[in-house]
């Protein structure tokens, strides 16, 4: 039943803004419905399919399993701040160039959270992108090509940040 | 004057990236769950935690005075004016079709039934009012085995009526004269686990009211379908009723129905003249989103002593659930013809048998009836090369119809148009190194290996590019099978394109573009492709069945036909020729023998000045075409699996796959990869890992992602994909449908490896999804 509201102060994609909430109210829907930051889907109720996954201080996080309150004062990072302008982050232009999308409802998560993957693991062979990537679901594209993509996109910033 | 435009190649056949990802990768995009409206309202349902139980009381008083809860209704509330949800497929004479209220009124007939909504102002807030409703059921007999389900003395779903939904049959040959002294006799029983088809997007509708207008956006694979049949079910006329799917996060199927939810939000907006939106979770979403499969088959296969099949008789069962949804009905006879494969024999009976229950309902996913008879006929005939003592890649060489046999018609009545399968099937084993694979399975059986290794064959075609309308009409479905498509070039020299093909991950914007660009010479950059969205596009048939290319894609093809021969006129007059004398290359028209050139950029212009046009000709280059295909198209192809199986602990690892697939001449090969990708996926999943399964009370068990396990990266192997390309006869464009070939052809080549690894031990069948403990337990029985 409704609750006692409590003030939120988090930064998204560059931005800060103060919220009055509840205390349940989940990360994503503040994103979603508060801050119209609605390239973050929903894709269920249980943290098992990853559609949701934001960088929440530098660390890919799940959106649905994060309550608003707990992210008080956060750095947060979604698929709709990596992009500078039309220059597409690695990732995005890899997504692309390997058909690594279909209907494209899991891909902010996806993209979030090989983002995380690869920051961990710069060069992760196609195991270690397959285990990284375990918590995020996909059923259209079979992983394949999303595979091919991360490795794709590491090869990449591995030339920029070589050169 | 003219200024070329650089075109260089053409476009179809090209792995053009797709414009549909610069929206997706960014978080662009357009779902039904991003549109907030001004006093938007959420809605929300209670749904029946009982599988079976009458309602005595729904009190919805106390939801109602809670802050911020603008109504609620009980199904009696919504009254005669909810209508009942359709069924577009009344298959048989026989078939029983109950009434369906979107809303429960007096009994509930599976878990997850709605039995009351609540309208409030915020989704949280609307979650809560649904605990302050009150309800007493009573309790009935749950319905949940088929065949206990019909026989004498079983509960019924419907108190006093048979359990039975309908009976189909079809034969053909003489049956019994093939099964007579047959050499060879094979039986079989197979289950085909109830699916949940787990689209990435779950449902939300959103629907606003101005005036007497009314817009619906869905997560809808059928913004036409819907229209018409939400007007037949509210009785808003449909020429009120605008309904649009915006981006849709996959389908599968699972998107192709009439659901409760947009109903009821339609007749909420109506009543209360506010915009309403319902978004379901993933957990209501498995509850009541139809399901898939769910058949008991029973199969056999008559065969000479060489292998040569005599003949073939199938009897299904069919789980319906508790209702007949939108074509519910109609999935196993999609199946129908499928059985026989490519296979030659000369006789065949089918015979099938549609059962309530009290689960949710089945209708379409991926695949629909196919991948349900492929996978019976690609186990049964390597049940019955197991018999003879031969390979299964042969037994199935003496049956197949050979690449100069085509057009054939099947035992089933189809016309199989073409196809080389021994092309396919020898790619294949290539690719895989299928005599290698042999001989180290060959040593590891002699060396008692506890990891054995099983390599899996599906040779398949099916029957997609739903459909020639005629045949659909003499199978009883209640609608047509054609495409629509408009194509108008922009005074700018721009082509704008509406299909009545509602994409939903498929890239119909590249791959329509492309088809545009080749056909008008104008660069792939200048096309739009618009759809979903009855207001923009009010023809249509929507996407499903693997038919957006081979129907849309043709009436797109045959509408910038009709564009080109009317920009040809104006060409011809502007130069002063005889439109006999001028032909099109590239974009521009050249009066033959001469310098004489103009673009079709330029006819464009002309064309909306109207200053100088031909006598009698329309300022307009724009046109529509609607195509109704003579015949379904049949992609074929063969997959193969080598899986390795613990035979200590029942696990199994995919350890190759190899799909060479014949979807005829290809428009981007990208994206038909990309769709035997997920197919292959998709296949997979059955044969692993899904299955919805009820209790003895019928409480469905697998209500969440971490219960109903969709396979992840993790889960899967990289799949070594090629095409072999014998173009489809029955389009002017070659193609076939690839959408669910993947998921038709996988499923049997999994199960196949699993069970050709445990030959030694005397296994002959795994049931699905092959779990390790259901591996363990089928060793340990014919131990």
């Amino acid at each position: 039943m409704a609750q006692r509201k409590m003030t939120v102060t988090v930064t998204v994609d560059g931005v800060r803004y103060e919220e009055e909430v509840e205390p349940r109210l989940l990360l994503v829907h503040l994103l979603r419905d508060r801050l119209g930051k609605t390239g973050t889907p929903i894709g269920c109720d249980t943290g098992n399919c990853g559609a949701c996954t934001v960088m929440l201080d530098g660390r890919s996080a799940k959106s649905c399993s994060v309550l608003a309150v707990q992210a008080d004062g956060s750095e947060i990072l979604t698929v709709e701040g990596l992009a500078s302008g039309d220059e597409w982050h690695p990732l995005q232009r890899a997504f692309h160039e390997e058909h690594a999308l279909q209907c494209g409802y899991c891909t902010p998560g996806m993209i979030m959270a090989s983002l995380d993957l690869l920051q961990v693991n710069p060069d992760p062979d196609d195991t270690e992108i397959r285990e990284g990537l375990e918590g995020n679901l996909c059923r259209c594209t079979g992983y394949a090509n999303i595979v091919r993509a991360v490795r794709r996109a590491a090869a990449e910033s591995r030339e920029v940040s070589g050169a | 004057m003219t200024e070329l435009i650089e075109r260089p190649a053409p476009e179809i056949g090209k792995a053009r990236r797709r414009r549909e990802d610069a929206r997706l990768v960014t978080g662009r995009t357009r779902w039904t769950d991003n549109i907030q409206l001004p006093g938007m309202l959420h809605v929300a349902f209670l749904r029946s935690p009982m599988a079976h139980a009458r309602i005595l009381r729904v009190d919805v008083s106390a939801a109602r005075e809670l802050p911020g809860v603008v109504a609620a209704f009980t199904g009696a509330d919504l009254g005669p004016e909810q209508g009942s949800l359709p069924c577009a497929w009344p298959v048989s004479e026989d078939v029983v079709i109950p009434a369906h209220p979107p809303v429960a009124v007096e009994e509930v007939r599976y878990v997850g039934e709605a039995v009351a909504c609540v309208v409030a102002t915020d989704r949280y807030r609307a979650a809560d009012a649904l605990e302050a409703i009150e309800v007493d059921y009573e309790p009935l007999d749950p319905v949940l085995d088929m065949e206990a389900a019909l026989a004498p003395g079983s509960p019924g779903v419907r108190a006093g009526q048979s359990n039975k939904a309908f009976t189909w049959v079809f034969s053909q040959g003489e049956v019994d004269a093939a099964f007579a002294g047959a050499p060879v006799l094979i039986e079989r029983t197979y289950v085909q686990q109830r699916l949940i088809p787990s689209a990435m997007e779950p449902r939300a509708v959103v629907c606003d009211r101005l005036g007497e207008d009314y817009t619906l956006h869905s997560a809808t694979q059928i913004p036409h379908i819907l229209r018409v049949m939400l007007a037949l079910t509210t009785g808003i006329p449909e020429h009120r009723l605008r309904v649009i799917a915006p981006d849709v996060g996959g389908g599968f199927g699972s998107k192709l129905q009439v659901t409760a939810e947009e109903v009821v939000c339609l007749l909420l907006a109506k009543r209360l003249n506010r915009p309403v939106k319902w978004t379901e979770s993933r957990s209501e979403g498995n509850l009541t989103v139809h399901h898939g499969r769910d058949q008991l088959q029973r199969i056999s296969l008559a065969a000479e002593s060489d292998g040569r099949i005599r003949g073939l008789k199938v009897d299904l069962l069919a789980d319906m659930g508790a209702y007949l949804m939108l074509v519910t009905p109609g999935v196993p006879l999609l199946g129908a013809f499928m059985f026989p494969g490519i296979y030659k024999m000369a006789a065949y009976d089918f015979r099938c048998t549609g059962v309530f229950t009290t689960k949710m309902p089945t209708d379409a996913y991926r695949g629909a009836g196919r991948p349900e008879a492929t996978f019976a006929i690609e186990r049964v005939m390597d049940e019955l090369a197991h018999e003879l003592g031969i390979d299964p890649l042969e037994v199935r060489r003496r049956n197949w119809i050979e690449r100069e046999e085509f057009p054939y018609t099947s035992v089933a009545g189809l016309v199989y148009d073409s196809g080389d399968y021994g092309a396919a099937t020898d790619r294949a084993t290539e690719l895989l190194g299928y005599a290698a694979l042999r001989a180290e399975q060959a040593e590891r059986r002699a060396r008692r290996d506890p990891v054995q290794l099983g390599i899996g064959i599906s040779t398949y075609t099916e029957m997609c590019g739903l459909a020639p309308s005629r045949v659909l009409g003499s199978l009883a479905y209640g609608a047509g099978g054609w495409e629509h498509a408009s194509v108008r070039m922009l005074p700018t020299g721009k082509v704008e394109v509406v299909t009545g093909s509602s994409p939903h991950g498929q890239g119909h914007e590249t791959a329509w573009s492309q088809i545009v660009a080749d056909t008008l010479g104008v660069p792939f950059e200048d096309v739009t492709v618009l759809h979903g969205d009855t207001a923009i596009s009010p023809r249509g048939l929507d996407t499903y069945g693997s038919r957006s290319l081979t129907v849309g894609g043709i009436a797109l093809l045959q509408a910038c036909g009709r564009v080109r021969e009317k920009a040809k006129s104006v060409a011809a007059h502007l130069l002063e020729a005889d439109p006999g004398d001028v032909d099109f290359e590239n974009g521009l028209f050249r009066v033959r023998g001469t310098d004489a050139v103009r673009s079709i950029q330029e006819i464009a212009l002309a064309v909306f000045t109207a200053h100088n046009l031909p006598d009698g000709f329309e300022p307009r280059l724009d046109a529509d075409a609607t195509f109704d295909p003579e015949n379904f198209s049949f992609p074929h192809g063969t997959h193969l699996c080598a899986v390795e199986v613990d035979t200590e602990t029942g696990m199994s690892r995919i350890r190759s796959y190899v799909a060479v697939d014949d979807v005829g001449n290809v428009v981007n090969p990208l994206i038909v990869e990309g769709q035997v990708h997920g197919g292959i996926a998709q296949g997979i999943g059955q044969a692993l890992f899904e299955e919805a399964r009820y209790d003895e009370e019928g409480n469905l068990l697998t209500s969440t992602l971490a219960d109903y396990l969709i396979p992840s990266a993790a889960d899967l192997p990289d799949f070594v994909t090629e095409r072999t390309q014998t173009p489809a006869t029955s389009n002017p464009l070659g193609v076939k449908g690839v959408g669910e070939a993947g998921t038709i052809a996988s499923t049997p080549a999994v199960v196949n490896a699993i069970v050709d690894a445990l030959r030694p031990y005397g296994v002959h069948d795994v049931r699905m999804p092959c779990t390790p403990e259901r591996v363990w337990r089928a060793l340990e029985e014919s131990r």
